[in-house]
C-alpha cells in the first residue's frame, strides 16, 4: 500500500523524451485515494445547545498516517477530535447529527459500546495528566482495569509501552517513583505510553506539545513519527510548523467548517482555498 | 490562488521585509539590464572605455546576488514562510542566480567588444548589424521578463518565454551567416569568432530570461513548468488555481 501511496502525481510535466519514472517514484506525493480509511466522518453537525460548532463535516482519515487539524481558536478542531471517541457525550447540551465510522462501524449507533470505543481510540491532552501513582502503575492502569493480573504480562507490556513512547531509558531505574516527579515532557510521553499500553487503533492528540519546551516538543514529534507505523494518529495543533513537520495529511478548519483537506506537502506549498492561504501565511482575509 | 499580493500579513514587519527584498531583486534586474545595454553599445560602437566599465561593474551584480541570497536565508529561518510567501522566496533565490549569470554574459560581451576593437581597426561592418538586431530582441526579452516578475503576471511570462524560440532561430541564422563569412575570407576568422562569442552570450541571456519567466509562473500558480513545452506552460499559467 505504501508503494501505491507513493506513485506519481498524474500531473507530471511532459519532458522531452526523458524518462523520469525513477525520479517520480522517489517523489512522495501521498494520495488519499490510495489509503485504507480508518475513520470516516459523514455529514457531521454538532451543537452546543443552540450554538452550532461543527457544520456538515465530511472527511476520511487514513489508517497508519498522521492527520493534523489546524485552524484558529474556536474553529471546532478540538470539538471534532473529541467526537472521535465520544468525549463530547460528557458535555451537557451537546447534540450531534450525522455519524462517524471506525472501520466501517458507526460509533454513534445506539449499539456501540463506548468503553470499548475508547479502548480502541486513545486520547492524549494538552496538559500531561498522569495519575498520582508510580510510573509503572500509570502505564499498567489500563491493563488492570481490563482485569489482567499476571505480573509477567504486565511487566512486559509496561516495558514495551515505555519503549514505544521513547521513555524507557530515562525511567527504567525508577519505575516505582511517583510519576508527578517527571518533567513535563517526560510526563507527556508517559501519558502516551499509558495510551498505547492497551494497543488502541487510533491515537488522538490534542495539542500534545503546546505546554512543552522546544526540545521536549521535538521528542514528541519524533515519537509521533515512530508511532505512525502502528497507529492511526490524529493531532490537533496550533503550531502550523508542527503540523507541517509531523503530518502526512492536513485539514484546515474555519468557523466550524472543513475548508480544505489534503496531503500536507500540497497544503503548505500550494493550497487551493484562499482562506487556507491566508491562514498559513499569516494574512488577514 | 488568485490574490497574490505581498501585503496583508498580520505582521506588518513581514510585509515590509518581503516588499524590500522584491525591490532589491528589481533593482538588481535594473543593474543587469544596464550592464547588458552598455556592453552592447560598447560592442556596436567599438567603445573600449565603456566595455572596460562594464567589466569593472560586474562585481556590483555579484554583490547584489550575495546580499539578496543572505536576506532570503534570513527570512526562511526567521519567518518560515508558507504557500505563496514560500514560493516567492524560492523564486527569488532562483531568479537572482539567473540574473547574476546574465551579468556574467554581459561582461563576456564587453570583453569581446574590447577584443573586437583591438583586432579590427577597419570600422563597423554589416556583421554588426545582425548582432544589433539580436541584441535588441534579447534586451526586450530581459526587460519584459523582469516586468512580468514585477507585476507577478504569469500570462505575460508565457508571452516572454515564447520570444526565446525566435531568439534561438535568429542566433542560428546568424551563426550560418558568420560561417559563410569565414569560409569566404579566412582573414576575418578571428574577428568573426569574437562576434560569434558575443552572439552566443546574447542567446544564453535569452535562456536565462526564459528561466525567470518560469519562476514567475511557479511563484504565482505553484506549478513547476521547467522542462515542459510552451503549450503546457501556457495551460498552467492560464489555469485557475
Amino acid at each position: 500500500m505504501t508503494e501505491a501511496a507513493q506513485t506519481m502525481n498524474e500531473e507530471t510535466p511532459m519532458t522531452h523524451g526523458l524518462d523520469l519514472g525513477a525520479l517520480q517514484r522517489e517523489r512522495r506525493t501521498l494520495n488519499l485515494q490510495d489509503e485504507t480509511i480508518a475513520l470516516e466522518v459523514n455529514n457531521l453537525d454538532l451543537y452546543y445547545g443552540e450554538k452550532q460548532a461543527l457544520m456538515g463535516i465530511n472527511m476520511q482519515i487514513p489508517q497508519k498516517r498522521v492527520t493534523a487539524y489546524i485552524g484558529p481558536s474556536g474553529c471546532g478542531k478540538s470539538t471534532l477530535l473529541r467526537c472521535f471517541n465520544r468525549m463530547n457525550d460528557l458535555i451537557d447540551g451537546v447534540h450531534i447529527d450525522g455519524n462517524i465510522t471506525l472501520d466501517g462501524e458507526n460509533i454513534y449507533s445506539p449499539a456501540a459500546n463506548v468503553a470499548d470505543l475508547r479502548r480502541r481510540i486513545g486520547m492524549v491532552f494538552q496538559k500531561p495528566n498522569p495519575f498520582p501513582k508510580s510510573i509503572y502503575e500509570n502505564v499498567a492502569y489500563g491493563l488492570r482495569i481490563q482485569g489482567i493480573k499476571n505480573r509477567r504480562v504486565i511487566d512486559e507490556v509496561v516495558e514495551k509501552a515505555l519503549r514505544g513512547a521513547a521513555l524507557w531509558d530515562e525511567v527504567k531505574d525508577r519505575l516505582h517513583d511517583n510519576a508527578l516527579g517527571l518533567s513535563g515532557g517526560q510526563q507527556q510521553r508517559l501519558v502516551i505510553a499509558r495510551a498505547i499500553a492497551i494497543e488502541p487503533e487510533v491515537l488522538l492528540l490534542d495539542e500534545p506539545a503546546s505546554a512543552l519546551d522546544p526540545i521536549s516538543t521535538l521528542k514528541i514529534e519524533e515519537l509521533i513519527y515512530e508511532l505512525k507505523d502502528k497507529y492511526t494518529i490524529v493531532i490537533v495543533t496550533h503550531n502550523m510548523q508542527q503540523a507541517a513537520r509531523v503530518s502526512d495529511y492536513t485539514a484546515f478548519m474555519l468557523m466550524g467548517k472543513l475548508v480544505e483537506f489534503g496531503d500536507t506537502d500540497t497544503l503548505f506549498t500550494n493550497p487551493k482555498m484562499k482562506e487556507t492561504e491566508d491562514y498559513i501565511t499569516g494574512r488577514y482575509g | 490562488m488568485e490574490t497574490t499580493s505581498i501585503g496583508h500579513h498580520i505582521s506588518q514587519q513581514f510585509n515590509v521585509e518581503l516588499e524590500e527584498i522584491r525591490n532589491r531583486v528589481l533593482s538588481m534586474g535594473g543593474k543587469v539590464e544596464e550592464q547588458l545595454a552598455n556592453a552592447v553599445t560598447a560592442m556596436l560602437e567599438g567603445d573600449t572605455a565603456q566595455a572596460g566599465q562594464v567589466v569593472q561593474n560586474d562585481y556590483q551584480v555579484n554583490a547584489m546576488e550575495v546580499m539578496i541570497d543572505e536576506e532570503c536565508s534570513r527570512i526562511l529561518a526567521r519567518r518560515q514562510p508558507a504557500a505563496f510567501d514560500l514560493r516567492l522566496i524560492v523564486a527569488i533565490i532562483k531568479t537572482i542566480t539567473d540574473l547574476e549569470r546574465i551579468g556574467d554574459q554581459a561582461e563576456r560581451i564587453a570583453r569581446m567588444a574590447t577584443e573586437l576593437a583591438e583586432c579590427s581597426g577597419s570600422g563597423g561592418s554589416n556583421q554588426c548589424l545582425e548582432l544589433e538586431h539580436l541584441a535588441q530582441h534579447v534586451k526586450h526579452m530581459l526587460h519584459s521578463s523582469l516586468d512580468a516578475f514585477a507585476r507577478m503576471d504569469p500570462e505575460a511570462a508565457v508571452e516572454v518565454a515564447r520570444l526565446d524560440d525566435r531568439i534561438d532561430k535568429e542566433y542560428e541564422s546568424m551563426m550560418r551567416q558568420l560561417i559563410t563569412f569565414m569560409m569566404e575570407d579566412p582573414r576575418t576568422i578571428t574577428r568573426t569568432l569574437h562576434l560569434m562569442w558575443a552572439a552566443r552570450a546574447l542567446e544564453r541571456i535569452g535562456d536565462h530570461a526564459k528561466n525567470i519567466c518560469e519562476y514567475v509562473i511557479y511563484m504565482v500558480k505553484g506549478k513547476d513548468v521547467r522542462h515542459t513545452s510552451i503549450e503546457q506552460m501556457e495551460a498552467e499559467a492560464r489555469g485557475e488555481g
